[in-house]
């Protein structure tokens, strides 16, 4: 396996072929915002949070679908990027209906972590204020498409992990979202095993667990690289 | 010598009071600061005209045609303006009623989809609450449902200090 040498942000570094500039940017301690990415499962690019300058490419390139190249120069936070990753916040922040203040997620929340760090203050789009259902047909799990945005990691995490893609995204634009085996109640859903997988994974408040009240939602993300771990490298550790 | 003192105003708008209940949380620093500062207008002072004032507190958004004339005639009148709290920055709890068309809001309260929108009695409601940055600059944000009084002592500290403002360490 020949590997490849790169440069990031004035940095050498090397990949695997294939690698994304994302992990090669992570292993060697360059923390790309990113917010559909999630360890372990695959990269869609869903949310654009992780765009890169590369070096003669007149557009920027989500880092984590972009593979690395043999001499590549990689910008991953310049003012430019900054201020579209700032925008892209916003414009998550404005799509639903995020109210932090009556949030199961407040204070333990990958966007407002993100809005927090990228200095995002105020969002000065126009919020969409869209009618959104909320989803409580599960006996132990809830879902409120109105902190949805659409990363759909629980999409992933059910199909490449429990192995029972009940999630899916359907319809489409501002009208998209998560539906439940072909878009029933997810109480009623044959597929879901009741493994918690998704609720876990959740950066926001959509996915909760039952009695979560404001602020109390907690999410545990340390099953996801246990099963991994075990899954690549045959090995059982915590 | 007196120094001059900074003239402060706060102002309620679409809001619960929580964040001036929050601001009075002070408790006794808010003799500390009665020193450096004169309080021109709140709700808790007795003033009728909003006068020329240095810094303005402003809690909760739009959600009236008042507050839209009275934001726009504080803002004329204030060096710097403070969104205070969630409201006034995101609309927050005041705005969750912009998913719900207006009628069916008055409706479902009050059983009558115009109530208190004719009479003039009550000010006419704005059909979508609004975050004072969509109607007016905003100097300062001061994020918080209810920012905590070290918040609140934090950012006005700062700018009687004529010292740098710390920016935001969250959303929401
Ligand atoms: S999901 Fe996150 S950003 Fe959205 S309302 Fe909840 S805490 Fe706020
Ligand atoms: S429910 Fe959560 S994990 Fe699924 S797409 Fe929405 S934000 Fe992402
Ligand atoms: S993390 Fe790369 S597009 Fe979302």
């Amino acid at each position: 396996m020949r590997v490849r040498t790169l440069e990031i942000d004035g940095q050498m570094m090397t990949g695997a072929p294939g690698e994304s500039i994302f992990n090669v940017a992570w292993n060697n301690g360059i923390h790309i915002p990113r917010m559909c990415h999630l360890g372990g499962l695959t990269d869609v690019g869903a949310c654009r949070l992780c765009l890169v300058e590369v070096e003669g490419q007149s557009r920027l390139l989500p880092s984590c679908m972009t593979p690395v190249r043999e001499g590549m120069v990689v910008r991953t936070n310049t003012p430019a990027l900054q201020k579209h990753r700032k925008l892209i916040v916003e414009l998550l922040l404005a799509e639903r209906n995020h109210v932090c203040a009556v949030c199961v997620a407040n204070g333990a929340c990958e966007l407002q972590d993100l809005a927090t760090s990228l200095g995002v203050d105020h969002v000065r789009v126009r919020y969409r204020h869209p009618q959104c259902e909320v989803d409580l047909s599960h006996p132990r799990f809830g879902l409120d498409h109105n902190r949805c945005i659409l990363c759909s990691r629980c999409v992933r995490v059910c199909d490449e992990v429990e192995g029972a893609h009940n999630w899916d995204i359907g319809h489409r634009g501002t009208n998209a979202r998560v539906i439940s085996d072909f878009g029933t109640a997810w109480g009623d859903s044959e597929s879901c095993t009741s493994c918690g997988k998704c609720v876990q994974v959740c950066p926001t408040g959509a996915l909760f667990s039952k009695g979560a009240s404001v602020g109390e939602m907690r999410k545990d993300r340390s099953f996801l690289k246990y099963i991994v771990t075990a899954r690549e490298k045959h090995q059982w550790i915590r | 010598m007196d120094t001059v003192k900074t003239r402060l105003a706060t102002v309620w708008m679409g809001g619960c009071s929580g964040c001036h209940m929050s601001f009075l949380d002070l408790d006794e620093t808010l003799l500390e600061l009665a020193a450096k500062v004169e309080l021109c207008y709140s709700p808790i002072a007795d003033a009728k005209e909003f006068p020329e004032v240095d810094v303005t507190l402003v809690e909760g958004c739009l959600a009236n045609r008042e507050h839209l004339a009275e934001i726009r005639h504080i803002r004329a009148r204030t060096k710097i303006l403070i969104a205070f709290g969630d409201c006034a920055i995101t609309g927050n709890i005041t705005a969750i009623r912009n998913s719900v068309p207006l009628g069916v809001v008055l409706s479902t309260a009050y059983g009558d989809p115009r109530f208190g929108q004719t009479q003039g009695v009550l000010p006419v409601l704005l059909d979508e609450a609004m975050p004072l940055h969509e109607a007016v600059k905003v100097d300062y944000y001061l994020p918080g449902c209810p920012p905590s009084a070290e918040k609140i002592l934090d950012l006005v500290g700062s700018l009687l200090a004529g010292e740098p403002v710390n920016g935001s360490k969250r959303f929401g």
